[in-house]
């Protein structure tokens, strides 16, 4: 049922810009991939080329080895769940659920019989029994996000599709879903992409994360392979927070003002960098010994740590620190840093970001 | 924890409606927790205009054939010539708004559907039957369609008549009803997200079944209510019909001439006599459809 997602060298132009600058990426069947990127880095128009509503200017897709470009719309049998929904307002949830049955041609339509028990079984496995008659103005949002993957799953599709499936809906019933849809695509196994700009959820849910930049893909991997190893500067600033550090590279390590700050492995480039850091990865020393030193100017929650904000002299926005424990500086406090781990990427090569 | 003041509690009572004693009785719908303001004064304004507008002419033309008295207007109705041109309107009118109804579907489906060079233009022609003064309408069509027109010569050379025919009556109500589908469906149209299309073509529909099965539906309200006004706006309609429908009595005289005709001869009450049954024949069919629709959009989610 779930096909190969092979994905050759597209690309895609706008009138007004490069949408793809000729992107690949291959996904095994059953497997679950996040296209994770800022707004316009090209990853909607991605998920539209594989579904056939644009047409690429060059490259192939293929399903199973198939050239899509040979079939029509209805032969690629794709699942799409549209950023809202696009639900039929006129139509009841089961007349929803039903209609990619119910246009079939009378030959190849199941009948009545089956179509009311597929709507039955897919209602049971979205969670919505009991709804079939409503309309789509009377459900809440995460309701008819539910229809709306019922009624792509009808069809039987070889690829799933979704366009930011949580986009709309509010953080507590984001997280509800994440885990449900994580716990259907184990069951169901169809191969799926989905595309969103929030790198929790793509961490969290994907079996593979492709993270795009301004139409091109800069790392494939595993969330933790993307989030430990990121290849580019730009993942690693848009997988979560990081402290971005000038830094020197000489003899395998990385100087900040003439003092090791971090060595390097397996490294013999020399010449200035920029030193990515993450705020739990630096850690609180005297200011006499370490590389770092500055002044706590900030102090604040962030979530389930608080939080030092600390000006050091040389790095142009205030370093992020993550406090452990109970051992807090105070405001105004002077204090060092050593940096437990952090990515070195040299500086004007790699594409900026914020 | 302090003891609750009398101040804080909340009161209710006349005072908090602001209208008290026997003006609040004059006003049995106002809707007291209603956070938008001056329901009453719009309410008062709405009244007012409406009856100027509309109900007291209505009422005094319903006086004026009172002069009649029911059989004096029954046997109005079954007068041949009476009863012949009632028939005549609404048979048309009810025709020329079928006729309208699906083109201007058409029409505006072009319209929000593709963009070609002169679309502007096309959009801007739809509302010209609106700024037509209807006589010109009506002398414009009669001289092409006249057997000696333009349009009407090619056609009488095939046999086929039009201009002083019910057919050129119909041909009038068509052109002066088109903007009311055109103009109440466009915006519906414009307004379904292009990816509703797209979900129905993933889906498996083929263009014809994304057509019937899911922009057809929507719009539906919309042009049902375009064919009624188009309706009830032919049915009226009098300056752009009398030139090309040849007023011949019992075969292509309107109701609405016949009025003009029974002022003409100082026959007051059976002028309004025939306005009131034409007044009646619309209300109960505009009444009609709109329950109709409102019971069609029950059973459609149309909320």
């Amino acid at each position: 049922m779930s096909v190969a997602v092979q994905i050759d060298r597209v690309s895609k132009g706008f009138s007004t810009y490069p949408a793809l600058k000729g992107v690949s990426l291959s996904i095994e069947p059953g497997e679950l991939v996040a296209l994770l990127g800022p707004s316009g880095s090209g990853k909607t128009t991605l998920l539209r080329l594989i579904a056939g509503l644009e047409q690429a200017d060059g490259g192939a897709i293929t399903f199973n080895g198939i050239d899509t470009r040979r079939l029509s719309l209805r032969e690629r049998r794709i699942g799409f769940v549209f950023q809202n929904y696009a639900l039929f307002k006129h139509m009841t949830v089961a007349e929803n659920i039903a209609f990619g049955l119910s246009v079939r041609p009378r030959s190849q339509r199941p009948d009545r019989q089956a179509i009311q028990k597929r709507i039955d079984d897919l209602l049971d496995l979205v969670q919505l029994g009991g709804l079939q008659q409503r309309f789509p103005a009377q459900l809440s949002g995460g309701q008819r996000q539910r229809v709306a993957l019922a009624r792509a799953l009808a069809i039987e599709p070889q690829v799933l599709l979704l366009d930011e499936p949580f986009g709309a809906l509010d953080a507590q019933v984001r997280k509800d879903l994440r885990q449900w849809l994580r716990d259907l695509h184990r069951r169901t196994g169809h191969t799926t992409l989905f595309v969103t700009h929030d790198q929790e959820e793509a961490l969290e849910l994907a079996d593979r994360v492709a993270i795009l930049n301004q139409g091109l893909i800069e790392q494939v991997g595993t969330p933790d392979q993307v989030y430990d190893h990121p290849a580019t500067a730009f993942v690693c600033g848009f997988l979560g927070e990081a402290n971005r550090i000038p830094v020197e590279i000489k003899n395998g390590q990385a100087l900040f003002r003439n003092r090791p700050l971090l060595s390097l492995k397996g490294t013999n480039a020399t010449g200035g960098a920029e030193l990515f850091v993450r705020p739990q990865h630096l850690k609180i020393d005297s200011p006499e010994l370490a590389a770092l030193a500055g002044d706590v100017t900030l102090i604040r929650r962030h979530g389930a740590v608080r939080r030092a904000e600390v000006e050091v002299q040389g790095v142009d926005r205030p370093l992020e620190v993550d406090l452990a424990s109970a051992v807090a500086p105070d405001l105004g406090e002077r204090i060092g840093l050593r940096v437990g781990q952090g990515h070195v990427f040299a500086g004007g090569l790699t594409p900026s970001f914020n | 924890m302090a003891s609750l003041h009398p101040a804080v509690l909340p009161h209710d009572g006349p005072k908090a409606s602001g209208l008290t004693g026997r003006w609040q009785a004059l006003v049995p719908f106002r809707p007291d927790s209603s956070v938008l303001p001056g329901f009453t004064l719009a309410m008062g304004l709405t009244l007012t205009a409406l009856s100027l507008i509309v109900l007291i002419p209505l009422t005094a033309l319903a006086l004026k054939a009172g002069d009649l008295g029911f059989s004096g207007l029954w046997a109005l109705l079954t007068t041949p010539r009476v009863l012949a041109a009632l028939k005549l309107s609404f048979a048309l009118s009810f025709a020329a708004a079928l006729v309208n109804l699906l083109f201007g579907v058409l029409i505006a489906w072009v319209l929000v559907r593709y963009d070609f060079i002169g679309r502007k233009w096309v959009d801007a022609a739809i509302d010209l039957p609106f700024a037509l003064p209807t006589a010109v309408a009506g002398i414009a069509l009669s001289a092409l369609y006249a057997p000696n027109g333009w349009i009407g010569a090619v056609l009488a050379r095939y046999g086929i008549k039009i201009g002083y025919t019910p057919t050129g009556i119909w041909v009038a109500l068509v052109f002066i009803g088109i903007p009311f589908v055109v103009r109440m469906v466009q915006p519906v149209l414009q307004e379904i997200e292009s990816e509703i299309e797209e979900a129905a073509a993933l889906l498996g529909a083929s263009r014809f079944q994304t057509a019937m099965r899911v922009l057809l539906p929507a719009i539906a309200p919309a042009a049902f209510t375009g064919f009624t006004l188009a309706f009830a706006r032919a049915v009226g309609e009098y300056g752009s019909v009398i030139f090309i429908a040849g007023n011949v009595p019992m075969v292509s005289e309107i109701a609405p001439l016949l009025i003009v005709i029974k002022l003409e001869q100082y026959d007051y009450s059976g002028a309004a006599g025939v306005g009131l049954l034409m007044l009646a024949g619309s209300f109960a069919i505009i009444l009609l459809a709109n329950a109709g629709l409102a019971l069609w959009g029950r059973r459609h989610g149309h909320a």
